[in-house]
């Protein structure tokens, strides 16, 4: 495969079967990424961003259309039929997200957090501990957090925990769904810093963002979005 | 790291039926949801095929009397399947039907490799039992003699699920609904099984209270890293804890998928219906 992800003439339509009506929410998208592009989507609220990060991911079924991402576990898979024991590896170990809402467990401090996500690809205890720290340490996380529940975190830190989470993993393909949206201007250049260290590390990046300053400096192309089509792409 | 990765259970064609049916069901045709007008026989479960995977959460979601329950009955041998087959990867080789086994080997299953935690804590524990005799009663089960070991594995189990150990002595009938949970928590784990099996364990309690044993629940399966399989009708058990999730209609499974699909771009009408109740 010459791209690392290739969407292909991707549509989502989703079916709500009370109401006997279906939505568009995307048609006809084509984009490729190559190995350690930086990609940047922009559009209108409900022009189906979000759409396409989440049909990549698996959370959205597609019916559609195929996305070919070339995987070093499994070689060049059909993203739009691998099974879910295939996409739990690929989260697990290759595809990082961070929401453009919040998730993060109720229960769990913010270190474990971090440290799980590290856990779950197998890094050695040792190693992810001190992977851990220097990430909340480089996100300025209030030491006095690191071991509390971020249910009571701000929504700031919040957000500086989730992306900390996906990007800690050094993930071969990163999809970041506004992530800079509600930060203040110092945890912007936190996550820009972070951004351009893992563009320097190879990391192929497809993010939605609404800040276009912050999203132009960072990116090799941009697309815009006008209902659920792409309308436009600009190459840096 | 190899492409095929063994399951720890593997559940084939599984049907319970309640009943013995009669020529107008035998096909299922003009059954009403899962019963049988003419003679009464209910289809709880019908052609249930999955597997579940080291480590791994599998959640099944659906309406009461759809089937959930009977599916964890059958697996633990509570009730007699009418046919289909099961697989555990530790038992065996994973080569032989669990059903078709004899009732001691059965027996030596459920105790060694198996453990469950009931919707009501009376099905699961002696209530006039001590709590640790409750765990030890297992751990007798499973062949064990030895009195020291077995305390002290009591009171490990017991630590573990944050029952204060000098209440150890006594009975569950005397703690509160989310104490005894705990003690089945306690007891399914005593013998170190590869598989869990949990049927609506936060059912009725307080909502603080369902917290923390979700909370135990999640830091046992990531400490353990034991395979789980966890029915619950709140999807935001599911949500928190399942990785791949089921949905159960009528004893039929209608839907599957990676749980936050099956949350957020629920595929059947009945899925959608059931997720949108939620929101
Ligand atoms: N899970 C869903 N079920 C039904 N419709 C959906 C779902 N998700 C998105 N849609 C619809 O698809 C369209 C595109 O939504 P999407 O979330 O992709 O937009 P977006 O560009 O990310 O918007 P925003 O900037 O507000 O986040 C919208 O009309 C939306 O209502
Ligand atoms: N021992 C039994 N004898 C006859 N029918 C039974 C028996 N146990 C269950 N059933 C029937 O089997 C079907 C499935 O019941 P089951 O208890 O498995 O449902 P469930 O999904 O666990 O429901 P709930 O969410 O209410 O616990 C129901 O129609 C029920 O009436
Ligand atoms: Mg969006
Ligand atoms: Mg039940
Ligand atoms: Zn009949």
């Amino acid at each position: 495969m010459e791209h690392l992800l290739e969407i292909k003439n991707l549509s989502k339509i989703f079916t709500l079967h009370n109401l006997g009506k279906k939505i568009h929410a995307v048609s006809g998208i084509d984009i490729s990424l190559k190995q350690g592009e930086f990609i940047g989507i922009t559009g209108k609220s409900g022009s189906g961003k979000s759409t396409i990060l989440k049909s990549i991911y698996g959370t959205y079924k597609i019916q559609e259309g195929s996305i070919r991402y070339n995987s070093k576990k499994y070689g060049p898979i059909n993203l739009t039929t691998a099974t879910a024991r295939e996409m739990i590896y690929l989260r697990k170990h290759e595809i990082g997200y961070v929401s453009q809402f919040l998730s993060v467990m109720p229960r769990t401090s913010a270190r474990e957090l971090v440290k799980q996500s590290l856990m779950e690809m197998g890094t050695p205890q040792e190693k992810a501990d001190w992977e851990t720290e220097k990430m909340l340490e480089h996100f300025e996380l209030d030491k006095e957090l690191w071991d509390s529940y971020p249910a009571t975190f701000s929504g700031g830190e919040k957000l500086r925990l989730n992306i900390a989470r996906a990007m800690v993993k050094r993930p071969r393909l990163l999809l970041l769904d506004e992530p800079t949206a509600s930060l203040d201007l110092d945890s912007k250049m936190k996550v820009k810093v972070l951004i351009e260290q893992l563009i320097k590390e190879g990391t192929t990046m497809l993010g939605i963002f609404h800040d276009l300053e912050f999203m132009e400096n960072l990116c090799d192309r941009e697309y815009s979005m006008q209902n659920g089509m792409l309308s436009n792409s600009i190459s840096y | 790291m190899t492409g095929y990765e063994r399951p720890v259970l593997s559940v084939k064609h599984l049907n319970k039926q309640y009943g013995r049916g009669c020529l107008k069901c035998v096909n299922k045709a003009s059954l009403l949801k899962n019963y049988c007008p003419s003679c009464g026989t209910v289809y709880a479960c019908q052609d249930i095929s999955f597997d579940v995977h080291p480590g791994e959460v599998v959640g099944i979601v659906g309406e009461s009397g759809s089937g959930k329950s009977t599916l964890m009955k059958c697996l633990y041998f509570d009730q007699e399947v009418t046919d289909g087959e099961a697989y555990i990867s530790v038992y065996e080789n994973g080569e032989k039907n669990l059903f078709q086994q004899s009732a001691q080997q059965k027996r030596y299953i459920r105790n060694n490799v198996m453990g469950k935690v009931y919707q009501n804590p009376l099905l699961g524990l002696k209530m006039d039992f001590s709590s640790i005799g409750n765990i030890a009663e297992k751990l007798i089960s499973a062949g064990n003699r030895h009195v020291k070991m077995m305390e002290s594995r009591g009171i490990e189990l017991l630590d573990k699920v944050n029952i204060p150990v000098h209440r150890r002595k006594e009975a569950p009938k005397k703690f509160s609904g989310g104490m005894q949970q705990r003690v089945q928590i306690a007891k399914a784990l005593s013998n170190n099984p590869p598989l869990l099996l949990l049927d609506e364990v936060t059912t009725g309690l307080d909502l603080s209270v369902q917290a923390s044993v979700l909370d135990l629940i999640k830091e046992l399966q990531r400490e353990l890293n034991i395979s789980i399989v966890l029915v619950s009708h709140d999807l935001s058990v599911i949500r928190m804890l399942a990785d791949r999730t089921f949905v159960m209609l009528e004893g039929k499974v209608i839907e599957e998928g990676l749980t936050d699909q099956i949350l957020e771009d629920p595929q059947a009408s009945y899925t959608q219906q059931l997720v949108h109740s939620m929101l």
